[in-house]
């Protein structure tokens, strides 16, 4: 990316003025190596997006940015609806509420070394995961209704997990506000075959193990320990969510004149928060929203099955669930004063500081988990959010390391079943459905996330607390 | 020669389907996203299933007509290789051809997710083919 129009605030933050039609900058927290590395999308559409009505304080760009769908991917923003601010279903996503969800396992990497063929097994075969996979649980219009309202809650009301789980989600597990009935027939059948299951592309669920630990106090507070091993699930809101952002994008690209709204770029469909799509909107995203943490819960209990067969020893607590694509009201200081904003998270996690009441209390003193998925056979990270971090990125950080090269060059370049070989030579054992499916996934095909971390921490809108590495990794 | 492709975007695939009509071209697209998932060639053409559409203008029809086929995908557990589009206007009325998702014989790669309005166009060339394209997430 051409980074002459930047003006350089420090190392790993960069201010682009607001010109033209940008109603507020941008500000990108990525050292200069990262900028170079974004395509120009990024600042083309970061910009587009400064351009919206009731957009407050900057566009922002995490880390990790890259061309997305109107928005970056690793974009932020948040509107004022009292501004005429407006809601995007781009900038929240066609994956809903996609995540990452973090389960300690009570193991040491020696417990789990022995048996890692026996669990990689176990586990392909127990957690669907590709095209063409079902889930166990198919559910009806009723059903399909009430885990729209209760999201993670509802799961666990019927026996998968336990109330405990429910602290250490993001909205206690369940999104309020949902609103089922503006959620489509199409988008519901879309998901009827489909709860508890992985996905395919980027989707996976990684057995790891922390590798080193960077914020001993911090680590010490989560129960993290070199050599202690994790599972980490990376999945989405499926059929529906897809379904969801399929239809209001639609709508609110046709829309968008209607509402006197000046789209820089038909991809960037939003609608302003008060009008009627804009609220419909909202109630069939946090139903999206809710189907995710429900969908991750499911997960999490065939998880607990595996392990509970294979390793009985060990307990699977969850340490936190974090999401990447939402649109979240919210409080936020701006210039002294305290104001309800509407923030956007495309590809870009949450990360609340240190003192937030939406905390559990046994986090509030070390901040929110961040949890940063890598890419297969790479490495993940947990971080935390920082109480700077309020101000300078409405709480927000990045979510994994972002493509660097496309599909389509990836599955030219590598074969599924030599990386597969190489893998298992350093270790880690892969189960795909689809090798081309892994060939994608090369961990060539992404960019270093130890970059993109050590950016953000030095920017200060997370902390470095633990590295983790993958034993075992199955995915769609 | 009608043909579909493949082009790059960082996070997805782009679809691009050419014809000497939007019809055809919209049947190569529907190719180019069947082949996301597989090599088409290897999906039996055992079941008819009928689409019908209409948009406001002939590029959301683009992605009506592949969000449509996404959908039948989705919902049927199926794969489409041979597709017959006859375009009135901005109305699409399509017969897809397939059959259920194998998942040895198709291997599939990923799931689409959706079409998008990225690099979505529908237009001619200057050679006078037909180009409908666009972004599909995966």
């Amino acid at each position: 990316m051409d980074i002459t129009p930047l003006q350089q605030i420090s190392k790993d933050e960069w201010r682009l003025p607001a010109t033209g039609k940008m109603r507020a900058p941008v500000i990108f927290y990525a050292d200069r190596a990262l900028l170079d590395g974004m395509d120009e999308k990024v600042r083309t559409q970061a910009s587009n997006v400064a351009t919206l009505p009731g957009i407050v304080k900057a566009s922002y760009v995490m880390p990790d940015g890259h061309w997305g769908y109107g928005f970056p991917i690793g974009g932020v923003a948040g509107f004022d609806a009292s501004e005429g601010g407006v809601v995007s279903a781009g900038g929240v996503g066609f994956d809903i509420s996609c995540g990452v969800r973090c389960l300690r396992t009570g193991l040491r990497a020696d417990d789990v070394e022995p048996v890692k063929e026996r669990l990689v097994e176990a586990l392909f075969r127990h957690v669907p995961a590709g095209l063409g996979s079902t889930g166990q649980v198919h559910l009806d219009d009723a059903e399909m209704t009430e885990m729209l309202l209760g999201g993670a809650r509802w799961a666990i009301d019927r026996g998968y997990g336990s109330r405990e789980d429910l602290e250490r989600i993001e909205e206690r597990g369940s999104m309020r506000g949902a609103e089922p009935a503006h959620v489509s027939p199409k988008a519901r059948s879309r998901q009827q075959d489909e709860m508890g299951t992985l996905g395919s592309g980027n989707h996976y669920l990684e057995v790891q193990r922390v590798a080193e630990v960077f914020a001993p106090d911090v680590a010490s507070a989560l129960s993290l320990a070199v050599d202690d091993v994790v599972v980490s699930i990376h999945c989405g809101s499926r059929g529906l969510g897809h379904q969801i952002g399929t239809e209001y994008l639609r709508e609110m690209a046709i829309a968008a004149a209607k509402h006197g709204i000046d789209l820089p770029d038909r991809e960037l469909a939003c609608a302003p928060l008060r009008s009627e799509v804009g609220r419909r909107y909202l109630g069939a995203m946090r139903a999206g929203i809710n189907c995710a943490l429900a969908n991750r819960q499911i997960i999490t209990h065939l998880t607990r099955e595996v392990f509970s067969d294979v390793l009985p020893k060990a307990e699977l607590p969850l340490l936190y669930d974090v999401s990447h694509n939402t649109c979240k009201e919210e409080e936020h200081v701006v210039d002294g004063v305290p104001r309800r904003l509407f923030i956007h998270r495309k590809g870009a996690t949450r990360a609340f500081g240190p003192g937030h009441p939406e905390l559990p209390v046994q986090l509030r003193d070390i901040g929110q988990p961040v949890l940063i998925g890598g890419s297969m056979g790479t490495e993940s990270w947990v971080l935390v959010g920082t109480a700077e971090g309020m101000a300078l990125s409405f709480g927000s950080a990045c979510h994994g390391a972002g493509r660097r090269m496309s599909r389509h060059r990836a599955k030219k370049q590598w074969r599924g079943s030599k990386l597969i070989k190489n893998l298992a030579h350093r270790g880690i054992l892969v189960r795909s459905v689809s090798m081309r499916g892994v060939a994608e996934e090369a961990p060539g095909a992404y960019k270093d996330v130890r970059a993109v971390v050590a950016s953000a921490d030095r920017a200060g809108i997370a902390r470095k607390v633990a590295r983790l590495e993958p034993m075992v990794c199955i995915k769609g | 020669m009608p043909d579909w492709e493949h082009f790059p975007h960082e996070a997805d695939i782009g679809v691009r389907g050419r014809g000497e009509s939007p019809d055809i071209a919209f049947e190569q697209a529907a190719l180019g996203l069947t082949a996301v998932v597989t090599d088409p060639g290897r999906v039996r053409n055992d079941e008819q299933v009928a689409i019908r559409c209409e948009a406001p203008n002939l590029e959301i029809l683009l992605v009506d007509w592949l969000n449509a086929l996404i959908y039948e995908m989705n919902t049927r557990s199926m794969l489409f290789g041979r597709f017959r589009v006859a375009i009135d206007g901005l109305r699409l009325s399509a017969e897809a051809e397939g059959e259920r998702i194998d998942r040895l014989r198709h291997e599939p790669v990923v799931e689409p997710k959706g079409a998008t309005f990225t690099e979505l166009r529908v237009g001619r060339d200057d050679d006078g083919q037909w180009v409908a394209q666009c972004v599909v997430d995966v």
